[in-house]
C-alpha cells in the first residue's frame, strides 16, 4: 500500500534545515575568496622604514619619497612660516591636533619633535589625494590675498596650514597624519619607526 | 531549409524565440527619435566587447609593465590605436547613449506601472557600468588613473568602522598599488562585462513580458484585434530592425568621426594627465573624473559643512549615493495619473527641465576648481550646492507635484507627433 498521505510539517521543516547547512556551506567555501583579495603578505611585508638624508634640506623647502607607497614630506620651516603657525589657529578645524594622527612627541603646536623640521603622509584626509605645496604668501599664491603659507588638495579644495592642520569649512575632517620616526643623527631621518624609549 | 528548421524546432525553440522576440513582438508604431537608444546601446556594447578583447591581446596588467604596453598599442600594434580609440571613445558613447535612454523613460513614463522591473534591471546595468568605467579607467595606469582610484577608492572609507577595512580589501593593498591594478583587470574583463550581458538580457526579457512603452504613454495591449494583435502595433522585425538600423549607420558616423579626427574630444574623453604615467608623488593639478561622473563628483564637493554628528566628507559620500539610489525608487515616487509628458501639467515639465539644467550645470561644474567663479557672482561651489538642492527637490517633490498637477486627457490611440 502506498501511504499517500504527506507530513507537509515535516517536509518544511526538513527543507529548511538542509537549506539552512547550505547556506553555512556555502558561507565557509566563500570565505577563502572573499580572504584572498585581502592585502597579501608580500604587501604586508612591504612597510620597511625609510632613510630620508635631510642635509641638503634648505629652509622654505620640502623633500618628498615614499613609505609604505604613500608619499612622506619633509619640510624645513623658516622663522616665518613657523610664526604664521600662532596667526591661522583660529581658522582651524582642530588646532590641538585632537581629533588628528601623530605620535605623542608631534602632538604639539608645530606637530614635530624640532619646531623647524615637520614629517608629514603627504594624504589629504579627505579622499586621499597628494595635496600642492603653497609656500607662496598672499596673492602670488593662488589661493586668497591672506594666505600665510601651507597646502592646498587640488581634489576637492581643502587647505592645511604649515603643521598639516586642516582649515574649517573644508572637506577634510582631520590634520594631516604624521608618520613615527626619530632622528638617527641631524641629517638622518629614518621614517617608519617609533623613538626607542630611552 | 523548412525540413531543416522543423528538425531544429524540435530539439531547440529557435522558430519560437524568432517570433516571440522580433517577427512577431509588436511594438507600438508611433516610435520617435527616442527610441533608438536602446538597440545603439546593445551595438555600442557589442564594439566594447569586441576592441576589450582585441586590447587584452596586447595589454599587461602589471603596474611596471601597463602604461608601456598602452603605448606598446598605440605605436608598435598594426591597428592598435584605432581599436583602443574605438574602446575610449565607446566608453563615453555608451555613457551618452545610456543616459539618453535614461531621459526617454523620464520623458514618457517608460519606468512606472508595469515598467517598473525594467527600469530596476536598468538602474542596476547603470550602476554596472560605472563600475566597469571606473576600473577600466584604472587599467593604463596614468596619472590620472591613480589618482581617480586612489580617490574613489577612499570615498568607502568614510563609511564608520567597516570604511578603512573595505578600502583595503578593494585595493588588496594599502595604497592603490599593483595588487589593485591586477584585480580591476579581472573585473573589467571578466566579472562586470558577464553581469552586463546578463542584466541586458533580462531588460530585454522584462521589456517583451510587459511590451514596449511609446511616446503617448498609453498601452496599446487595450486595443487588440480579433487575432489578438494590437491595432497599434506593428511587428519589431523588420519595421524597427530597420529603422533601428538607420540609427546605427548614423551613429556610427559620428561615432568615426571622434574617432578619426577628435580621439581626445578635448581632453574630455581622454583626460592629459593620463599621458603620464602613475606617479604616487604627485596628484594632477587638476584632477577630475571622467565627464560621466562629474555630476556626482560636484555632489560629492558641494558637501562641505558638517552637521549632526556627521562630518562633511561622510555627508558628501551619502549624498553622493543617494542621487544614484534615488533614481531605483522613481517609478514609485510619481504619482501622476498619465504618463507621456505630453499630457502632463506643467509643473512636471517645470521639474524635469530644472533636473536636467542641474545635472548639465552639476557635470559642468565638476571640471571646475570649486574655490573659482566660473558661472557668475558666486563661487563654482556655491553654484553646486544649489543645483545639488535642486536635483534632490526633483526627486523628494515628485510625490506632491506629480499628483497634484492638472493633466490633459490620454488618446485613445497612439498619435504621430
Amino acid at each position: 500500500m502506498i501511504d499517500d498521505r504527506v507530513d507537509k510539517g515535516r517536509r518544511r521543516f526538513l527543507t529548511a534545515v538542509t537549506s539552512g547547512v547550505g547556506v553555512v556551506g556555502g558561507a565557509f567555501a566563500a570565505t577563502p575568496f572573499v580572504l584572498s583579495m585581502t592585502p597579501s603578505e608580500r604587501a604586508k611585508a612591504a612597510g620597511a622604514p625609510v632613510e630620508i638624508d635631510i642635509s641638503k634640506l634648505q629652509p622654505g623647502q620640502m623633500l618628498k619619497e615614499i613609505w609604505r607607497g604613500n608619499p612622506v614630506w619633509v619640510i624645513s620651516r623658516t622663522p616665518q612660516m613657523l610664526e604664521s603657525l600662532k596667526t591661522v589657529e583660529g581658522e582651524l578645524q582642530d588646532p590641538a591636533s585632537e581629533k588628528s594622527v601623530q605620535p605623542d612627541y608631534a602632538k604639539n603646536e608645530y606637530r614635530s619633535k624640532k619646531p623647524e623640521i615637520l614629517v608629514l603622509v603627504g594624504i589629504c584626509t579627505h579622499l586621499g589625494c597628494s595635496p600642492v605645496q603653497k609656500f607662496a604668501v598672499g596673492p602670488d599664491s593662488g589661493i586668497s590675498d591672506d594666505w600665510p603659507g601651507g597646502f592646498f588638495c587640488p581634489c576637492h579644495g581643502s587647505k592645511f596650514d604649515l603643521a598639516g592642520r586642516v582649515y574649517s569649512n573644508v572637506p577634510a575632517p582631520t590634520n594631516m597624519v604624521v608618520p613615527p620616526y626619530k632622528f638617527v643623527n641631524d641629517t638622518l631621518l629614518l621614517i617608519g619607526v617609533e623613538e626607542e624609549a630611552a | 531549409m523548412s525540413k531543416f528548421m522543423s528538425w531544429v524546432d524540435e530539439r531547440f525553440p529557435a522558430t519560437k524565440v524568432w517570433e516571440e522576440h522580433l517577427a512577431k513582438y509588436y511594438a507600438p508604431k508611433n516610435f520617435n527619435f527616442w527610441y533608438y537608444f536602446g538597440s545603439l546601446a546593445i551595438v555600442v556594447l557589442v564594439i566594447q566587447i569586441l576592441t576589450g578583447i582585441f586590447l587584452t591581446i596586447h595589454y599587461k596588467p602589471d603596474s611596471e609593465l601597463a602604461f608601456a604596453s598602452v603605448e606598446y598599442i598605440m605605436r608598435d600594434v598594426p591597428w592598435g590605436w584605432l581599436i583602443r580609440y574605438m574602446h575610449t571613445t565607446g566608453a563615453s558613447a555608451f555613457f551618452i547613449i545610456v543616459y539618453l535612454h535614461m531621459f526617454r523613460a523620464l520623458l514618457y513614463g517608460s519606468h512606472r506601472n508595469p515598467r517598473e522591473l525594467i527600469w530596476l534591471i536598468g538602474c542596476v546595468i547603470y550602476v554596472a557600468l560605472m563600475a566597469e568605467s571606473f576600473m577600466g579607467y584604472l587599467l593604463p595606469w596614468g596619472n590620472m588613473s591613480y589618482w581617480g582610484a586612489q580617490v574613489i577608492i577612499s570615498l568607502f572609507t568614510a563609511i564608520p568602522l567597516i570604511g578603512e577595512g573595505l578600502a583595503e580589501w578593494i585595493r588588496g593593498d594599502f595604497v592603490v598599488s599593483d595588487a589593485t591594478l591586477n584585480r580591476f583587470f579581472a573585473f573589467h574583463v571578466i566579472l562586470i562585462p558577464l553581469i552586463l550581458v546578463a542584466l541586458v538580457f533580462l531588460h530585454i526579457v522584462a521589456l517583451h513580458k510587459v511590451g514596449s512603452n511609446n511616446p503617448d504613454g498609453i498601452e496599446i495591449k487595450k486595443n487588440k484585434d480579433t487575432n489578438g494583435i494590437p491595432v497599434d502595433g506593428i511587428p519589431f522585425h523588420p519595421y524597427y530592425s530597420v529603422k533601428d538600423l538607420v540609427g546605427v549607420v548614423f551613429f556610427l558616423i559620428l561615432f568615426a568621426l571622434v574617432i578619426f579626427f577628435m580621439p581626445e574630444f578635448f581632453g574630455v574623453f581622454l583626460e592629459k594627465d593620463n599621458f603620464a604615467p602613475a606617479n604616487p608623488l604627485q596628484t594632477p593639478e587638476d584632477i577630475v573624473p571622467l565627464w560621466y561622473f562629474t555630476p556626482y563628483y560636484s555632489i560629492l564637493r558641494a558637501n562641505t559643512v558638517n552637521f549632526f554628528w556627521i562630518d562633511a566628507k561622510l555627508w558628501g559620500v551619502i549624498f553622493m549615493g543617494l542621487a544614484i539610489a534615488l533614481f531605483f525608487v522613481l517609478p514609485w515616487l510619481d504619482r501622476s495619473p498619465v504618463k507621456s509628458i505630453r499630457y502632463r501639467g506643467w509643473q512636471y515639465k517645470f521639474w524635469l527641465t530644472l533636473f536636467v539644467i542641474s545635472f548639465v550645470v552639476l557635470g559642468y561644474l565638476g571640471f571646475k576648481n570649486p574655490d573659482h567663479v566660473d558661472l557668475f557672482l558666486f563661487k563654482n561651489v556655491v553654484w553646486a550646492q544649489v543645483f545639488t538642492i535642486t536635483y534632490f527637490l526633483f526627486f523628494f517633490l515628485m510625490p506632491f507635484y506629480s499628483r497634484s498637477e492638472k493633466t490633459k486627457p490620454e488618446p485613445e490611440r497612439v498619435s504621430f507627433k
